[in-house]
């Protein structure tokens, strides 16, 4: 195997130092990282001077797509947009078809997963049969297969009946699983559109109103702490829902929570072009709503970013409003949108992009060997990303099969240089290494 | 660049005149409507027919839009429409004289006889201008004119009336 | 100005534009030969995907009173209930080379979707997308208040540059769901008219408290106290009674005792106030048969002023190739 001496590349943003990943692990670092270099064969050196060395990044929520709608996205297409993205690691949703709801299909994505290579991907199981919020899935099974499920959720769909929310709950203590709750009453948001506020009464577009997301964290962290089980709040996206999170953290309660990069990006001025490219679920918010969540990414009340990397065929992108599809492609932009939003705004460190892209998301996910420190003997999932560079966003370019990307022609900062997986290079010189 | 080449005074002898030589022609000021084609066709026509009332009885004024019928349309930068207002008598059977301030290509009256077509049955029609600037582009003449003016195609004439631009006068500006 | 997609993108002096063509439009419909030469072998397809007889027959008057040919294509029954997608049937048009597209649709915003992308490149008139915008319903109704609200108030043709300014219109009824009343709310504004939208609170839209229009729950009230010049009363439907949550209000006879145009209300206005509505009525639900009937009622003429209104639309976006410069 290929090893790999990365020179004068500056870990989380600290001190340019050199790094030896070699066998699988970071072999050393520092000045025994050269020394230790001349003593093997095969070494490929990797110029690090002005990149940045962050663990590899880990997605909590991405949607691959594959059982069923392989027009979209692929496993394989899906792992490649991952890698060039920066992630060894991708938990995907279990919204397939079929769905996720058995060993049989988790384990199918498990392996589509390891046959493409490109990152370790762990498929989410459903919560309930088919996604129908009536009847638990066997997430024991689930927990048990090949795929060593941890994380459950019914994404694209809540888990709107309480009864059934505090059995999943109470279900997964067993397995040390943890439930991801899609928010939203169903009832309050029927044939919406965007977010109900000042623009969607302007634009004539059923509005989803903040208080069916925050209602249902509100009453999911309360059966949380009733029951004594890990919560796991996906795509928060209103300043209502960041305080409860806030008051339910405060009381103990063992909620995490996520944030989308669009979330942290755009509003729902963009929804004014009406181009279906901007629709999304949970929809984009006011700029206050933006505001709060790039705040509780700040102080930590919302624990990780999740891409919703969301891949959808053109003609259900190319139409009016009311036809398009949700979601947004993320995994290719996601670290240059927390880079513009938050590092380079000075509200973050790269130890904090650290810690919210890959850390606690391996932590929610339970992968051992994922987001682990940048130190000697961790398993080499390495990501090196230049900060300094630009670079616009082309919906040709992309690596998904896809092309909804919201940021088509727009200028973003910071480029992924080099992907390692276990101490292999996914990506070398920002393009996919095979 | 421009130059002025009728004042004031040589604009009202020649609507004096044109509107004598409407009444002669016509043997009388009965049944005769005045239509000016905006814009200042309009104040042209008003004035005619003052003064033909000075000495007769009988001539209307009325005002034809002729923009919807304009060959040029598509080419050009879009126009505003002006109003068409007919004289309560109508125009059936009647002698409808056009006036206008400029005959240049012929266009704009082949527009007007294809508006009155639409709007009545006329038993003649006559065209009065203050300048014809030659230049025809259609078999048309006017039959009561104040000057003949002999231009240069790229030049153009301006003509102003106290009405619309505050000063009776008509000028030729070179073109560039 | 290359479309003509929401009253919001109109200015005063494009507003006024359009207003004063549609006066010299009307001068030419009192003739005998209606027609006018000016859009000759143009084509204009009326792309309707919502039924809408009124509407499709006023532009396809207006376009054949300037010479223009017409093509009706109509959702039911075409390829697109089998599935086509408004992109494909733009590109068909344009494949077929046609000159202009009127459209109405159900979702709100499909308009814009035609002016922007590059499936067709023709001028777009929005004829009501969704609960969005229905721009020359508010172009038709501006013109009316200016024959009937301005000058002598008598109905006759406007001078040239009138404006509503220092007038009162009240609209009433479902707010939420009306892309008249959007419309309204904004030419109103840009022509110098206050506006007042009454309604009961469930349908009137969460965030409506910053568009340039007061709001009030009370009819009675905006008649005594606004004194409006203009009633615009807007139809309700039926359905929203039933739905999800049992409905935005309890019973058609409660709506109509609060909101409902009956003939107390109409004897409070003031004698020059006009009864105004877009059609098609729900006489006894949101306005009684007395006032639809009375003299008030502008609603017929409101039909007519369409065809004026259109005619100016097609002919100021279509006669030259350069569109509408203000």
């Amino acid at each position: 195997m290929t090893s790999y001496l990365i020179t004068g590349v500056a870990p989380l943003g600290g001190d340019p130092t050199d790094i030896l990943l070699a066998d699988g692990v970071i072999a050393a670092m520092g000045s025994d990282a050269a020394r230790e270099a001349l003593a093997r064969d095969d070494v490929v050196t990797v110029a690090g001077a002005g990149l940045v060395a962050l663990p590899g990044l880990v997605d909590t929520h991405a949607h691959l797509r594959e059982p069923g709608r392989e027009d979209a996205e692929t496993v394989e297409t899906g792992s490649r947009a991952a890698a060039l993205g920066g992630y060894t690691a991708v938990h995907a949703m279990a919204n397939t078809d079929p769905v996720a709801d058995t060993a049989g299909v988790v384990e199918q994505v498990f392996r589509l997963g390891q046959a493409a290579g490109w990152v370790d991907v762990h498929p989410v199981g459903a919560v309930s049969v088919g996604l129908k919020g009536e009847h638990l899935a066997e997430l024991g099974a689930m927990a048990g297969s090949a795929a060593r499920v941890r994380m459950f959720s019914d994404d694209g769909a809540c888990v709107h009946d309480p009864v059934l929310m505090r059995r999943a709950l109470e279900y997964v203590k067993a397995f040390d699983g943890v439930i991801a709750q899609h928010a939203q009453d169903p009832k309050l948001t029927q044939g919406a559109q965007m977010h109900e506020g000042v623009v969607s009464s302007e634009l004539g577009l059923t509005g989803w109103p903040a208080v069916a997301e925050e209602s249902i964290i509100a009453r999911d962290v309360l059966l949380a702490e009733h029951v004594g089980s890990r919560l796991h709040v996906l795509h928060v996206s209103t300043a209502g829902s960041v305080e409860i999170i806030r008051w339910a953290k405060s009381r103990g309660i063992a909620v995490t929570a996520e944030v989308t990069p669009h979330h942290l990006r755009l509003t729902d001025e963009y929804v004014r072009s009406y181009d279906p490219v901007f629709k999304v679920n949970p929809p984009l918010r006011t700029a206050a709503d933006v505001e709060a969540v790039r705040q509780g990414l700040a102080d930590g009340t919302i624990d990780v970013v999740g891409t919703d990397h969301a891949p959808h065929a053109d003609e259900d992108k190319d139409c009016e409003w009311a036809a398009g599809a949700n979601g947004m492609l993320g995994l290719q932009t996601a670290l240059s949108v927390v880079q513009e939003t938050m590092v380079d705004t000075g509200r973050m460190s790269w130890a904090d992009v650290a810690r919210v892209m890959s850390g606690k998301p391996a932590e929610i996910g339970r992968v051992a060997d994922q987001g682990r420190p940048l130190a000697v003997g961790e398993p080499a999932n390495v990501t090196l990303v230049d900060p300094n560079a630009t670079r616009t966003i082309h919906r040709d370019e992309l690596a998904s099969r896809a092309r909804n990307t919201p940021y088509a022609g727009m200028v973003l900062p910071g480029a992924v240089v080099a992907t390692f997986l276990r101490g292999r290079a996914t990506v070398l010189d920002g393009a996919l290494n095979r | 660049m421009s130059r002025q080449v009728l004042n004031d005074s040589d604009i009202t002898r020649s609507l004096r005149r044109i509107s004598h030589e409407i009444v002669e022609k016509n043997h009388g000021a009965e049944d005769i409507v005045l239509l000016g084609i905006p814009s200042r066709g309009v104040p042209l026509a008003r004035r005619i027919a003052a003064y033909i009332t000075e000495n007769e009885t009988g001539v209307e004024v009325g005002s034809l839009d002729i923009t919807p019928y304009r060959d040029d349309l598509r080419s050009q930068p879009m126009r505003a429409m002006g109003r068409t207002e007919m004289p309560l008598g109508g125009i059936d059977g009647k002698t409808v004289v056009l006036v206008d301030d400029v005959l240049f290509s012929g266009r704009t009256v082949r527009a007007a006889l294809d508006a009155i077509t639409d709007i009545g049955r006329p038993r003649r029609i006559q065209l009065a201008v203050l300048v014809d600037r030659g230049h025809r582009q259609l078999p048309i003449r006017a039959d009561f004119v104040g000057k003949n003016l002999p231009t240069a195609a790229s030049e153009r004439v301006l003509v102003k009336l106290t009405e619309t631009d505050g000063v009776d006068a008509v000028e030729i500006e070179d073109e560039r | 100005m290359k479309h003509l997609l929401s009253a919001a993108d109109l200015s005063l002096a494009e507003a006024l534009t359009i207003l004063d063509t549609a006066e010299s439009m009307a001068q030419t419909q009192s003739r005998q030969m209606k027609k006018l030469p000016t859009l000759r072998g143009r084509s204009v397809v009326n792309l309707f995907f919502e039924d809408s007889t009124r509407t499709r027959i006023s532009f396809e008057a207006a376009a054949k009173r300037l010479s223009a040919d017409v093509i009706n294509f109509s959702a039911k029954g075409s390829s697109v209930s089998k599935g086509e997608s408004l992109k494909d049937t733009a590109q068909t048009l344009n494949a077929m080379g046609i000159d202009a597209v009127v459209i109405r649709h159900h979702a709100s915003g499909a308009p814009h979707r035609l002016a922007e992308t590059d499936w067709i490149d023709v001028p777009i008139i929005n004829a009501g997308d969704g609960t969005h915008q229905h721009p020359t319903q508010a172009l038709l109704d501006a013109f009316t208040m200016r024959r009937y609200l301005c000058g002598a108030r008598d109905g006759a043709p406007a001078a040239d540059g009138t404006t509503l300014e220092g007038l009162t219109v009240a609209i009433v009824g479902d707010i939420l769901h009306s892309r008249v009343v959007r419309s309204n709310v904004d030419l109103l504004h840009t022509l110098g008219a206050e506006v007042v939208i009454v309604g009961p609170p469930t349908l009137i839209p969460v965030g409506a408290q910053t568009w340039k229009a007061r709001i009030s729950y009370d009819l009675d009230e905006v008649i005594r106290v606004d004194r409006p010049d203009a009633v615009m009363t807007l139809r309700v439907q039926r359905e929203r009674m039933s739905g999800a949550g049992g409905g935005y209000f309890p019973s058609p006879q409660e709506y109509t005792r609060a909101y409902g145009l009956d003939a107390e209300r109409l004897a409070a206005l003031q004698d020059h106030a006009i009864v105004m509505h877009p059609g098609p009525m729900n006489r006894g639900l949101e306005i009684s048969a007395a006032a639809a009937d009375s003299p008030r009622s502008t609603v017929l003429q409101q039909v007519a002023n369409g065809v004026f209104v259109r005619m100016a639309v097609l002919y100021l976006l279509l006669a030259s190739d350069e569109g509408l410069e203000a």
